[in-house]
């Protein structure tokens, strides 16, 4: 961590590792969205306009399920809430910059770049309102454009990917891994079992609909215990 | 898929989406969030993907809706990886390593 690197340079270098996790990711996307029968042009303009990969697989297997557009946009934007938390703790940092940057800012506001940039703003408490947006700009620069050019490359791929690579469950694993390592409280296994076990329960309601019920509940119960805990 | 539904999907997405990263951020301004609602936006990927993957994980479509060891296993592998090592990698790595391990066992 010296000093002399510019923050422009530490977000770049601090971005690059995401890279790993959001390949297969990204990947996965392309080739799920041309087994669903979307073009290229349609594939790109899925990542481009919503640009967070969880709630565009929830919204493509709920779109081939034949769910109607208001479920399929509830649950997906469920998928996507957590990004208020973001926003709200980002706003002290970048609260400060012109409409246009802020704005910019939400749209590249993803997992990895908040995760890369609030642990840096907290340990750098003397960077400037500048200094935060170059950071926050560097993470960016890797990260957003190859999540649309992996979505261009796994639809290139698309329906060339044999069947026994059982890609299907290549998604499920995907969500599973990014959620697992944060089943460290007894409010997020709570959250997480009632979520599994309302959704299993609920299966049988209509367009996947089931899967909104069982994640408001969770929520909720995620969140009561967690004041109980605290209180 | 095609047509008025797919890209008023995408269209709402997209701006919906945007929304919420921009609400604080943008609208808001510095005002802090209060505490019930930052304790439920804290819970919000864990209350909606394991309930997304759970009928996915029991009852694959690509086997019709069959019950298969392999994507069962990998996926209690998955989540029993990720707690452990508390990496997402090695959780994705765990699981795609049982999911191949079990489905090559099952076509010897």
């Amino acid at each position: 961590m010296s000093s002399s690197t510019s923050p422009l340079a530490r977000g770049i270098r601090d971005g690059l590792p995401f890279l790993v996790a959001l390949t297969p990711f990204g990947l996965l996307f392309g080739v799920a969205a041309a087994e669903a029968g979307l073009g290229l042009g349609k594939a790109l303009a899925f990542s481009v306009a919503v640009i967070a990969g969880a709630s565009q697989f929830t919204a493509l297997s709920m779109m081939r399920d034949g769910a109607p557009v208001l479920i399929v946009l509830a649950t997906a934007l469920a998928v996507n809430l957590r990004m208020a938390m973001y926003s709200a703790s980002l706003a002290p940092h970048l609260g400060g910059l012109p409409l246009w940057q802020r704005a910019l800012a939400a749209y590249c506001l993803v997992d990895a770049t908040y995760a890369a940039s609030i642990a840096v703003y907290e340990r750098e408490p003397g960077w400037t309102l500048r200094d935060k947006l170059a950071y926050f700009a560097g993470v960016c620069l890797p990260v957003c454009p190859t999540w649309f050019l992996l979505t261009v490359m796994g639809a290139m791929l698309g329906r060339s990917v044999p069947d026994w690579m059982a890609l299907d469950f290549a998604v499920p694993i995907c969500f599973l891994a990014m959620v697992a390592p944060g089943l460290r409280t007894l409010a997020h296994l709570l959250a997480a079992l009632t979520s599994v076990a309302l959704a299993l329960l609920l299966a049988w309601m209509p367009y996947s609909s089931g899967l909104l019920v069982a994640a408001l509940a969770a929520m909720a119960v995620g969140a009561e215990t967690d004041r109980r805990m605290a209180g | 898929m095609s047509g008025l539904p797919f890209w008023t999907v995408i269209v709402g997405l997209g701006i919906g989406t945007f929304l919420i990263r921009f609400s604080f951020l943008g609208l808001l301004g510095q005002r802090p969030l209060p505490p019930w609602v930052l304790r439920h936006l804290r819970y919000t990927a864990v209350a909606v993907l394991p309930g997304l993957v759970a009928p996915l994980a029991l009852w694959p479509t690509a086997t019709g809706g069959q019950t298969d060891p392999a994507r069962l296993l990998a996926a209690l592998a998955t989540v029993a990886a990720g707690i452990w090592t508390r990496s997402v990698l090695g959780a994705m790595a765990a699981g795609a390593v049982v999911l191949y391990a079990v489905l090559g066992l099952g076509a010897l």
